[in-house]
């Protein structure tokens, strides 16, 4: 027996250097892979919930429409029921929630309607468009058109 | 103790049947059980996609600003972009192709009526095959279980390898991070049952964002009806954009 044990004593020494290279291997990889890491797949899972918490910036047309609802009936007859408030109105999360606090400004007519509008052999054969300044020269789009519901005399 | 094996393989066989029966009255027991995460995100019951309708879009540029606004994405880069095509006659393999800055502040207008021209609106198609997740080296691009392409920028070491592997160039490196970046499809608001910033300030409803496991989604009538084609089908991405009177002109 005592034989058997001091000629395997190499193979005993080797296994031990393997088993201490296995456990180093072991702590390192938990000390460096992401403890998320291949829950669902072969990246961080973590970073999903990271992604999940950034802010929004645009609230969304339901949102305006919880408190602006005239507004809302109003453009709902017209050829602009269907462009969210934020599409002209810029992006108004942070007026949702702090509606005193963050007032939206009005914006400015003069290049926002011709950023739809302005006639270009792109645009669809259907989509309402006009070179503006035939159609009408200097003068504002709102002093015909309210837009919110864009019909002139409506 | 004297088993034959009759009753060895019987006694066995019963164990593994009222074990199996066991765990599936538990399995039953606590699905039925409420359960306090109710109302959150389920990934596996999204399959997210966009759809576009170029006989929609005037090329306004209100999607490239949307997206820019929202994502803080850097000036001359683009998450989505515009770009305006104009093909002569039947030279279909030469077409005219301008996107001034991205269409961000929309586009000179254009008075050519000899040729068709019309906008295509581009963006990461979030293919389910896609090349760039198979280049990424260290696992920074992935595929979630919902469908969209992320980057994560802790974990990018900013190879630009997906870069180049991205047949549609929807991707670019971030001048400050100096990791990949690319359109998130809006991760942060989609889950939170919003839609994209594009898609929210798009004033003629060309884009429109689709959740493919959702039977009440209007994309399946969608897909049904139209003429509908994905970019560069012959790159086999299985691309998620899914473009209605698309011309066959367009790369």
């Amino acid at each position: 027996m005592k034989k058997i044990l001091r000629d395997s004593g190499h193979l005993i020494r080797l296994a031990g250097v393997f088993a201490l290279g296995i456990a180093i291997f072991l702590l390192v990889r938990r000390a460096i892979v992401p403890p998320s890491f291949g829950q669902y797949g072969h990246y961080r899972g973590a970073v999903l919930e990271e992604m999940r918490a950034r802010p929004v910036k645009y609230a969304g047309h339901e949102l305006c429409e919880a408190c602006h609802e005239s507004v809302a009936t109003a453009k709902n007859p017209g050829k602009h029921a269907n462009v969210g408030c934020e599409a002209c109105h810029g992006a108004l999360a942070a007026h949702t929630e702090d509606p005193s606090g963050v007032k939206p400004v009005l914006p400015n007519v003069a290049t926002l309607c011709v950023s739809c509008h302005e006639a270009d052999s792109a645009k669809p054969a259907h989509f309402p468009q006009v070179i503006s300044k035939e159609h009408a020269g200097d003068t504002s789009c709102t002093a015909c058109h309210n837009p919110h519901h864009p019909k002139p005399g409506s | 103790m004297d088993l034959s094996r009759r009753d060895l393989l019987e006694s066995f066989s019963k164990f593994i049947i009222l074990s199996g029966a066991a765990r599936v009255g538990m399995e039953s027991l606590c699905g039925a059980a409420p359960s306090a995460e109710a109302d959150k995100y389920k990934m596996a019951d999204h399959w997210w996609s966009m759809t576009i309708d170029i006989s929609k879009c005037i090329g306004c540029g209100n999607c490239v600003r949307a997206c820019a606004e929202e994502n803080d994405v850097p000036e001359g880069h683009f998450r989505t972009w515009v770009e305006r095509y104009f093909v002569q006659d039947a030279d279909m393999e030469h077409p005219e192709v301008d996107s001034p800055n991205g269409a961000k502040n929309g586009f000179p207008a254009l008075n050519r009526p000899a040729g068709k021209s019309y906008f295509v609106p581009k963006l990461c198609n979030h293919c389910a095959d896609s090349p760039c997740v198979q280049a990424c080296p260290v696992g920074a691009t992935f595929d979630t279980v919902d469908g969209v392409v992320l980057v994560d920028e802790k974990y990018c070491v900013g190879c630009s390898y997906c870069v180049q592997a991205c047949p549609y160039g929807c991707r670019y490196i971030h001048p400050t991070k100096h990791t990949a970046d690319k359109c998130t499809l809006c991760y942060h608001r989609i889950t939170k049952g919003l839609t994209t910033a594009c898609c929210e300030a798009c004033p003629t409803g060309s884009r429109k964002l689709a959740d493919l496991k959702n039977p009440k989604d209007p994309v399946h009538e969608f897909l049904r009806v139209n003429n509908v084609q994905v970019l560069k089908p012959q790159m086999a991405t299985r691309a998620k954009v899914f473009y209605k009177d698309l011309d066959g002109a367009v790369r």
